[in-house]
């Protein structure tokens, strides 16, 4: 496979948000006026404003304790069911090289629901735009590291060539494996941001792994989504 | 840090503890990733499940104040088990030494103790001599008054199932944690400890460190790879700002401070030098005349001579038996005993404990200057919450200071590694380097008392003050000043230095006035060959351990990892041959630096090598201390109780002492304390977010940094919310004796509730990043007006990480 991927290790993550500041950084992001909700995790949510966030989950295994955190963040499909729902090709593109998903001016108008994100990222600002995670394309084209992964000190976040970073994440799942056989890389065929976690997906996030915001939709129709042509050709009238 | 941080990934076991590294040394944690995945195993301890303890293989909570009791039921069951090193402990540390019969330990006392100073007299803690005057030693460790035996008579009280009704911890947890620690005992193998400010802030804080070095010391961890016992420094140049002599009661270089009794140099040099009479005992610190007139030189330059005891007596003294330190400079503050006050880069009006007091007493002074980056509570705080500024007369005022990346200079960090920096943007505004204000103010002082304006102006008017070049601060001057120079043409060793060269290193210091070093431990950082400093050579050391020693410079001498002729056996073998540090070859050590040069201390047929040393060369015999004479609440460390606790009675057999009987403690209407009062039913503590530095004053303004972490909150468990009928993310009040802060409650599995003799006990905890100047609406407030007026007997650091308090609906 050609193009970048991000491969995301949680089980080395230590929730420092070092990802989320350095995003914000490096697009010049405003932060938002936020309040302390009784949890680490700020902001609440993904915005306008913010493409990167820490989600952070407490959660008992098995008896034990376990606070689960999610850098959360575009997964860069390899085929973007967005892309084919915008209906507009320069809304939202796929960019050759590097199989970013870039969002353009053009998304003006669009609903985030019409997009049918399989992972809920795509938000709309307040003069009716969408953004998102851009994959630092800017620094990527100028041999530069995303600012997330150059910022990570804890070896969570990697970036490099698919093949490469593929290979990484099925190595590094066997090692982890071993003390968490319920372990597993989140959607690995389908997207350019592969997840290592440690225990069941859903625990982490609700849409960790590709489901869909629709009323009735299954996971198994969302993976249709994201890998069968038709599904998506049909969609895209 | 006896080591360093890139050696951590040297380490087998690593107990994370009094300190939360995931979330506030976030990037040595990959030091501890690396040692994971070599099969290294985590161990959190905490009263609170941390980011660090959802990395850890095992977590064991404990109730925050009970550190002593947990490690000491450690140092028991390793005894008990016989997993200590024994050749180390016998050869290497003074657990063969005969104690005096003198000294005994009763219902919680040490013998010497005098009620009315609250202190000890430690001459009833000495070791018994020889007729040649050197330490009796049994190297059997047999000898009923062996310091060895006395440890096991000691800690035999530590039993686990005493332990765990004081910590809260379960008995299977303490069982997890010492097994897995203590099989870094084996040959071969080193634990570590990562520790911080949940360590040092007790009234028993020195002693929680001191407890963990007899554990290092009976498992031999004291100079290996991936051993040692390691501080985590809370600020990125404070071990700088210690080893320049930052703190009261020491001068540069850790040389004591002149007590008023000490007229002259000549008794200043016989009471703080230690002499040995065991010619085995390298007792470095003989050297100590040596680096304080070098010391003097660098102060006053050519008017210090032979004639004027070297300027000695232009220097102040402290009284005996009076404390200088924070909590006594704000003690005296608030008694209006201070008239003017220099805030430099810090904030009591929040990072002091009990900071109601601290701002009550700025209301005393007739002037501060507040020098800092920003305007922040200290400088406003005529203006802050409950102020009347029409009634304060204190004259502020405000010196702007760049940031570190605006200026040149180099920082220590917490390995003791000394780093260059260039720099970068030109400062802004107005602001200034701090060296250049520091420069300034000197010159303007020197004139005022040329002037005439001031009484007593030899020390001032004789201090060599020329640190700048064109008119501006010169810090390669301050670095080679602080190197120091040969001030006369000597031969050394048939080696001639000239008047004016750098001297290589401080072992060529003298006491006659021909060198001049401003700071002995740094002598060798800045040479004929350079600024050491700037190095940055990634090519290891042959041992390939990590050790770089190309890059940048580490004191003392370049030794990465100190007490490292304790890494090898007798013979100087390497105790871990995959990660030595040093080894014997050839007639020479290779490896790291060596703690003195000196040959092992046995030949190959084991016979003792008179030419050796023993090789902790820092302590007057030789010895690591796993007996500990000097301190000043006991030779061996005692579970007591916070001065703030829940407990009436201290739980630990044969102690009748709740408190540390020398603990800290003032007396003004601002003092306020409470024991098991029903008002403050709950353990307090406070700690760091990796969100906000310090106070937050770096951070609060910083709007992603304040969108992160924009709140003051309290952490609890579920049960205790439920108790007072709390939801989570709903504000509340936080009480103490001293204070109220309101808060969000952050309702929480991280926290449960320790069953401690059988009874709940709640703990909440609080970070101390907020202030009310920043979110500028006011909203929020520091934690440190809830924090008690107490602290360590031998640091005087306040004991902010336990204390009492009420948790109640706004």
């Amino acid at each position: 496979m050609k193009g970048k991927a991000f491969f995301i290790d949680t089980t080395l993550c230590t929730a420092c948000k070092g990802c989320q500041v350095a995003c914000k950084q490096w697009h010049q992001l405003p932060a938002e006026k936020t309040v302390n909700r009784g949890s680490f995790q700020n902001p609440e949510d993904l915005s306008f404003s913010t493409y990167k966030l820490v989600r952070m989950e407490e959660v008992v295994v098995d008896g034990k304790l376990k606070w689960l955190y999610f850098p959360d963040q575009c997964r860069h499909c390899l085929e973007p069911p967005c892309r084919d729902m915008a209906g507009d090709k320069d809304a939202v593109y796929k960019d050759e090289k590097t199989g970013a998903v870039i969002y353009t001016a053009a998304t003006k108008g669009l609903a985030p629901e019409d997009l049918e994100c399989p992972y809920n990222i795509p938000r709309k600002g307040e003069k009716g735009l969408l953004a998102k995670c851009d994959m630092c394309i800017d620094r990527v084209y100028n041999g530069q590291l995303p600012a997330c992964v150059k910022t990570c000190p804890a070896g969570a976040m990697n970036f490099g060539d698919f093949d490469e970073m593929l290979d990484m994440a099925k190595k590094r799942l066997a090692v982890v494996k071993k003390t968490n056989p319920n372990a597993s890389l989140l959607d690995p065929e389908m997207v350019r941001v592969i997840y290592l976690v440690a225990e069941a997906p859903l625990l982490y996030h609700q849409f960790s792994v590709a489901g869909l915001r629709r009323p009735g939709m299954t996971r198994a129709a969302a993976l249709r989504k994201l890998t069968d042509p038709f599904t998506r050709a049909v969609a895209s009238v | 840090m006896t080591n360093h941080w890139i050696d951590i990934k040297n380490s087998d076991c690593i107990l994370i503890m009094g300190s939360n590294a995931a979330e506030n040394h976030p990037v040595s944690f990959k030091y501890v990733t690396e040692a994971m995945a070599r099969g290294a195993k985590l161990i959190s301890v905490d009263p609170r499940f941390t980011k660090t303890s959802s990395r850890a293989d095992i977590y064991a909570p404990l109730r925050s104040g009970t550190d002593i009791a947990f490690l000491g039921g450690m140092i028991k069951y390793i005894l008990d088990n016989d997993l200590y090193n024994f050749e180390y402990v016998s050869q290497y540390t003074n657990a063969s030494f005969i104690v005096t019969k003198e000294f005994k330990f009763d219902d919680g006392i040490f013998s010497g103790f005098d009620p009315k100073t609250r202190s000890y007299d430690k001459s009833k803690w000495s070791f018994e001599m020889d007729e040649n005057g050197v330490p009796q030693m049994d190297r059997e460790l047999k000898d009923s008054r062996c310091v060895f035996q006395l440890l096991k008579k000691h800690f035999k009280r530590y039993k686990t199932s005493v332990v765990s009704k004081i910590t809260g911890t379960s008995e299977a947890d303490l069982k997890k944690v010492y097994e897995t620690y203590a099989a870094s005992g084996a040959p071969g193998k080193a634990g570590t400890v990562m520790y911080a400010m949940g360590w040092t802030q007790h009234t028993v804080g020195v002693q929680n460190i001191r407890t963990m070095a007899i554990i290092q010391l009976l498992l031999g961890n004291m100079g290996v790879a991936g051993g040692g016992v390691n501080a985590l420094r809370g600020e990125s140049n404070v071990q700088g700002s210690t080893d320049h002599c930052l703190l009261w009661h020491i001068w540069p270089g850790y040389l004591g401070t002149p007590r008023a009794s000490m007229e002259t140099l000549d008794d200043y040099n016989i009471k703080n030098t230690p002499s040995s009479n065991d010619p085995m005992s390298a007792n470095w610190w003989q050297n100590k005349p040596k680096y304080v007139v070098s010391l003097l030189k660098s102060f006053f330059g050519q008017n210090a001579t032979k004639h004027n005891d070297f300027g000695y007596g232009w220097l102040p003294k402290v009284d005996e038996g009076v404390h200088y330190s924070w909590l006594d400079l704000f003690d005296d503050m608030y008694k209006g005993d201070i008239e003017g006050f220099f805030a430099w880069g810090q904030n009591p009006a929040c990072s002091g404990t009990n900071a109601g007091k601290n701002r009550e007493a700025m209301k005393k002074l007739k002037w501060m200057v507040n020098v800092n980056l920003f305007d922040n509570e200290t400088g406003s705080f005529w203006n802050g919450p409950g102020m009347n500024p029409s009634t304060i007369e204190t004259e502020v005022f405000m010196l702007p200071a760049c940031v570190s990346v605006e200026k040149e200079g180099s920082i220590t960090n917490s390995g003791r590694w000394m780093q260059w920096r260039y720099q970068g943007p030109k400062p802004l505004g107005n602001s200034k380097p701090d060296g250049d204000i520091i420069l300034e103010l000197g010159h303007r002082i020197k004139e005022q008392y040329r002037k005439g304006h001031g009484v007593f102006p030899d020390p001032i008017l004789n201090l060599k003050w020329d640190y700048s070049t064109d008119g501006a601060y010169d810090p390669h001057k301050v670095a080679r000043e602080i190197n120091g120079f040969f001030l006369e043409d000597v031969t050394i060793k048939g080696k001639q230095y000239k008047k004016g060269t750098l001297v290589p290193s401080f072992a060529f210091l003298q006491d006659d006035g021909s060198t001049s070093s401003a700071n002995w431990l740094y002598c060798n950082s800045y040479t004929e060959k350079g600024n050491m400093s700037t190095r940055r050579s990634q090519k290891d050391a042959p041992n390939n351990i990590g050790l770089y020693p190309e890059f940048s410079w580490c004191w003392p001498v370049n030794r990465r990892i100190i007490y490292n002729r304790a890494a090898v056996d007798p013979k100087g073998n390497p105790w871990d041959k995959e990660h030595w540090v040093i080894r014997w070859k050839n007639g020479g050590w290779e490896g790291d630096v060596p703690d003195g040069g000196w040959p092992p201390l046995q030949n190959e047929d084991g016979t003792v090598n008179p030419n050796s040393r023993y090789p902790f060369i820092m302590r007057k015999h030789g010895h690591g201390q796993i007996f500990g004479p000097g301190r000043a609440d006991g030779p061996f460390p005692e579970h007591y109780e916070p001065l703030e606790c829940p407990i009436a009675e201290n739980l630990m057999p044969d102690n009748k002492r709740l408190v540390n009987p020398t603990a800290a403690i003032y007396g003004t209407d601002a003092d306020a304390h409470f024991t098991c009062d029903a008002r403050f039913p709950f353990v307090g503590t406070t700690y760091r977010t990796v969100e906000h530095w310090q106070t937050g004053l770096m951070t609060r303004p910083q709007p992603w940094l304040l969108e992160l972490q924009p709140q003051m909150f309290v952490e609890m468990s579920e049960q205790l919310a439920e108790l007072r009928g709390f939801k989570n993310g709903e504000r509340v009040k936080v009480v103490s004796a001293r204070g109220s802060v309101e808060c969000t409650a952050m309702v929480t599995k991280r926290f449960q509730p320790f069953n401690i003799d059988g009874v709940d006990v709640h703990q909440v905890g609080l970070p101390w990043h907020f202030g009310w100047r920043w979110p500028n609406d006011g909203s929020e407030e520091s934690v440190n007006l809830l924090t008690p007026p107490t602290g360590d007997p031998n640091t005087r650091i306040p004991e902010t990480k336990a204390f009492m308090v009420n948790v109640v609906k706004l």
